[in-house]
């Protein structure tokens, strides 16, 4: 277990003040802020490489607040990877096991077999300059765990790469932490931290604003900083599935909506912005692929208008305008249907 | 367009500053028949001094590398209170006359000083001798190593020694495996350039040793004895010899970092 208990640091420009949070082996705990929050400030004290002001880390009950840095559980993926460039792929993942006491033989079936994992067999030889961010990436993340760090720590892991890449390693996080690997992951990106946290803190300007179980976090936004950042409200755990090349997403209730996207079956997230559902008086042909009735149980403000609570058997946020709240004339109670198109 | 008379003017400089380097280094091989050079080449007293010039002066630029590529190493890593007086410190030797640093290095290992007594404790003379004249190559040439390795550290993203410290190595460690080979290019030409500023240094090393005489002191005493018809024929050779040296380093620590 990690703990982080009142972590004071003053950069010139920002101050990270008072962080706690405390880490659960198996977990995969993602620290969510906008940049500039003090995301990566956090992993560099766990790791060592900055000393806090204040404050302590400790790691099973043990302080190790002025450790050095390479005695540290702690592996890091910088958001740059930081491959070395005067050695091969190879020489990178096998540098935290050379000279490490082990066999030449040992080394490499270890090297194989984590590049393996990560599915960069066939770049051994290759050398670093030749190399995409996305294969950058997995070197970093084999050399990183090839030493088998308690903590796996991420630097915004998919913000560079491309959206087809992202999903590849999405899965391949998934599929580690699902080994037991725990994960301390920063991201500004919600959707992240929706499909991949079993926790999340989410930090503004360096202070902790909401530390819970991503659900908690995203249907209860503590503050109105969490509720603008999180942004959605609507989001269901699916299963996912295909039929006749169309996608649908059936919902723990049941319910089954029509989906667009190109996530693989199984188990899923149904994400919906409360802006991209719309709201009429009577059932009209619209283009969206959802369409249902419900009935408003709620309105309430929200930093962009107001946020209307619909039940249809499940309940839906939409974000409407005054003017549109005036032109439906809504209230809690009447009877609207709702329409959307939606991904998972 | 509007700018080609001021263009011309630029190329018109530039052109007149190249002859002037080129123009005399031309004129001394023009000057100088090759059956001069074939001659002079064959003298064992110039053969001597351009042998014992070079080894002195690699055995100078290796032995004081030891202690330069650390130093250049923290000056390019740490901060430290002083830090620009070091800096500043390891300048002096190319501001001041090399005449005055020869005197400085021969008060610092005669006979009666700390070194010269140590060192002829163990047997080794320093002032006419080659360890003298070592000392007085390394004094007035060792900035250029401690700078160009400065530079060449500095180049090195910190992150990636933090990246390394991170996988579990050593301080020790991560020097050897990632700064150094990743500053190796400075390095060389921070080694060529002492060795090359080295091998050329007269004022200090006349100073500390008349003999056994290097080739810039050979050239200066053909020179002053025999005129100038006797000292360009040594002076041929050494440029040459220095030429050849040059481009062979700079084209070894090119391949070095390819490869």
């Amino acid at each position: 277990m990690l703990e982080l208990k009142n972590i004071i640091k003053t950069y010139p420009e920002f101050k990270l003040d008072d962080i706690s949070f405390r880490v659960d082996d198996g977990d995969h705990f993602i620290i969510l802020g906008p940049s500039g929050a003090g995301k990566t400030q956090i992993l560099e004290i766990l790791a060592g490489l900055v000393d806090p002001d204040e404050g302590n880390v400790i790691v099973d009950g043990k302080d190790i607040t002025g450790c050095k840095i390479q005695s540290r559980p702690f592996g890091i993926v910088f958001q740059d990877y930081a491959i070395f460039p005067h050695m091969s792929v190879r020489e990178n993942i096998s540098y935290p096991v050379r000279f490490k006491g082990s066999g030449s033989k040992q080394v490499l079936s270890m090297v194989a077999e984590q590049a393996e994992a990560m599915e960069i067999g066939h770049l051994l030889d290759r050398m670093p300059k030749t190399l995409s961010g996305g294969e950058l990436q997995r070197v970093a993340l084999a050399r990183t765990l090839i030493r088998e760090p308690k903590y796996l720590l991420l630097d915004e892991p998919l913000a560079s790469l491309d959206v087809s890449l992202r999903q590849g390693l999405r899965s391949l996080l998934k599929e580690i932490n699902d080994k037991g690997q725990t994960i301390i992951h920063v991201t500004h990106d919600y959707e992240e931290a929706l499909v991949l946290a079993n926790r999340v803190a989410v930090i503004n300007q360096g202070r902790m604003v909401q530390i819970g179980s991503a659900d908690e976090v995203f249907h209860n936004p503590g503050s109105e900083f969490v509720a603008r950042f999180t942004g959605v409200k609507n989001y269901f755990a699916a299963r996912l599935y295909r039929e006749q090349d169309r996608q649908y997403g059936e919902l723990a209730n049941g319910r089954v909506l029509r989906l667009n996207t190109d996530e693989p079956e199984g188990k899923g997230f149904v994400i919906l912005r409360g802006e991209d559902i719309f709201i009429s008086l009577e059932n009209l042909p619209t283009s969206a692929t959802n369409q249902m009735k419900g009935q408003i149980l709620e309105i309430s403000p929200s930093p962009f208008g107001f946020e209307v609570l619909i039940d249809t058997g499940t309940r839906f946020y939409a974000r409407i305008t005054r003017e549109s709240l005036q032109n439906l004339a809504l209230r809690p109670g009447k009877e609207v249907w709702i329409s959307f198109t939606s991904k998972a | 367009m509007r700018f080609q008379p001021f263009q011309l003017f630029l190329i018109l400089l530039s052109g007149l500053v190249l002859l002037f380097i080129i123009g005399p280094l031309v004129g001394i091989f023009v000057a100088t028949s090759p059956d001069q050079v074939f001659n002079t080449s064959r003298d064992p007293e110039v053969q001597r001094s351009i042998g014992l010039t070079l080894w002195v002066s690699m055995a100078a630029t290796l032995a004081f590398a030891i202690g330069s590529i650390p130093l250049a190493y923290l000056l390019a890593r740490k901060d430290f209170a002083l830090k620009r007086l070091v800096l500043g410190i390891i300048d002096l030797p190319i501001v001041i006359p090399h005449s005055a640093a020869g005197i400085a290095v021969l008060g610092f290992v005669s006979r009666d000083s700390y070194l010269g007594k140590l060192g002829s404790m163990v047997g080794l003379d320093f002032v006419g001798a080659p360890a003298g004249i070592a000392v007085a190559m390394a004094f007035v040439s060792i900035p250029f190593l401690i700078n160009a390795a400065r530079d060449g550290f500095s180049a090195v993203p910190l992150r990636l020694e933090l990246a390394a410290l991170n996988l579990g190595a050593s301080p020790a460690r991560v020097f050897f495996s990632i700064s150094l080979p990743l500053a190796w290019r400075n390095i060389v030409s921070g080694l060529i350039l002492m060795f090359a500023r080295g091998m050329s240094e007269f004022g200090a090393v006349i100073i500390v040793a008349y003999y056994p005489m290097v080739t810039p002191v050979l050239i200066w005493e053909r020179f002053s004895s025999f005129g100038l018809s006797h000292a360009r024929p040594v002076a041929v050779i050494f440029i040459l010899v220095s030429l050849i040296f040059f481009i062979a380093l700079r084209l070894l620590s090119r391949t070095k970092k390819d490869a």
